[in-house]
């Protein structure tokens, strides 16, 4: 696998982490929506910290769609799981929060986790995606050609 | 009462979220790998395959009420219950689904990958 997709499935992880944390503490400095005042939920996008999670959240889901379309969603899924151990990383050692020892044991679960997907292939071969590709590489080339 | 809202609000969330991943990796590999399609046609080219994709649409929609099933099942059942369970549940219903619908081979190192993942996840909430 090339350096271009681990980046791209560590751009998964980094990004949903950032993303999650800047929009959850930017929701925490707002406070509770009021149920009668459900248009206030449309302003909150306007919100400096809110505004960069939710922009943190978009690059999050462009890199998941661009892993998708070369990787199995069994392999992208466990794999970019790694955002869960960087999420408690943060917590302990940025937020210095109190992390249980439960939660060290689901960290580790994880981490086995991504260590046995991670020998196996990235995408299982299918037949007719061969094909597809086949073809988009001919219209590609036949567009090339004077 | 309130624990048979709870599980199917899981139920709701870990069903639609999986559908959603399902149909959105499907539309994914039907526009091909983006990278190469980028450099062969350009950004606008990837673009409207992606939008133009039925899958991905309903892998939207699909998402979309994952999402909404989220915010309705927390506001009647227990957050502690409704969030572990319902993200660490779609690691292992994804793993069916993508061997089912998507043709993955899901060997045993896979199924304990998500199970593994699953069973993780579900911890970091105590």
């Amino acid at each position: 696998m090339s350096l271009r997709k681990y980046l791209v499935l560590a751009g998964v992880a980094v990004f949903a982490v950032t993303g999650d944390t800047l929009v959850s503490s930017g929701m925490k400095q707002i406070g509770r929506v009021a149920l009668d005042h459900l248009p206030n939920i449309i302003l909150v996008v306007f919100h400096p910290q809110i505004a960069l999670g939710i922009l943190f959240l978009l690059a999050f889901f462009a890199c998941y769609m661009a892993a998708l379309s070369w990787a199995d969603l069994t392999y992208v899924l466990p794999t970019t799981s790694v955002s869960f151990i960087l999420l408690t990383l943060v917590a302990k050692f940025i937020l210095h929060e109190n992390v249980s020892l439960t939660r060290w044991l689901g960290v580790v679960l994880i981490s086995v986790g991504i260590g046995l997907v991670s020998q196996g292939p990235v995408l299982t071969p299918q037949p007719r995606r061969t094909q597809a590709n086949d073809c988009l590489a001919e219209t590609a080339s036949g567009r090339m050609e004077p | 009462m309130t624990q048979l809202y709870a599980w199917g609000a899981v139920a709701t969330i870990v069903s639609t979220s999986t559908c959603g991943d399902v149909l959105l990796s499907r539309a994914m590999k039907q526009v091909g790998d983006v990278g190469e399609l980028r450099r062969r046609s350009g950004w606008a080219m990837v673009l409207a395959r992606i939008l133009r994709n039925p899958n991905f649409v309903l892998a939207i929609l699909a998402m979309s009420t994952a999402f909404y099933a989220m915010l309705f099942g927390l506001s009647w059942a227990d957050v502690s219950l409704v969030v572990p369970a319902s993200t660490s549940l779609t690691f292992v219903t994804n793993a069916l689904a993508a061997k089912l619908f998507l043709d993955e081979r899901v060997d045993h190192h896979r199924w304990l990958a998500a199970i593994f993942v699953a069973a993780g996840v579900f911890l970091l909430a105590f």
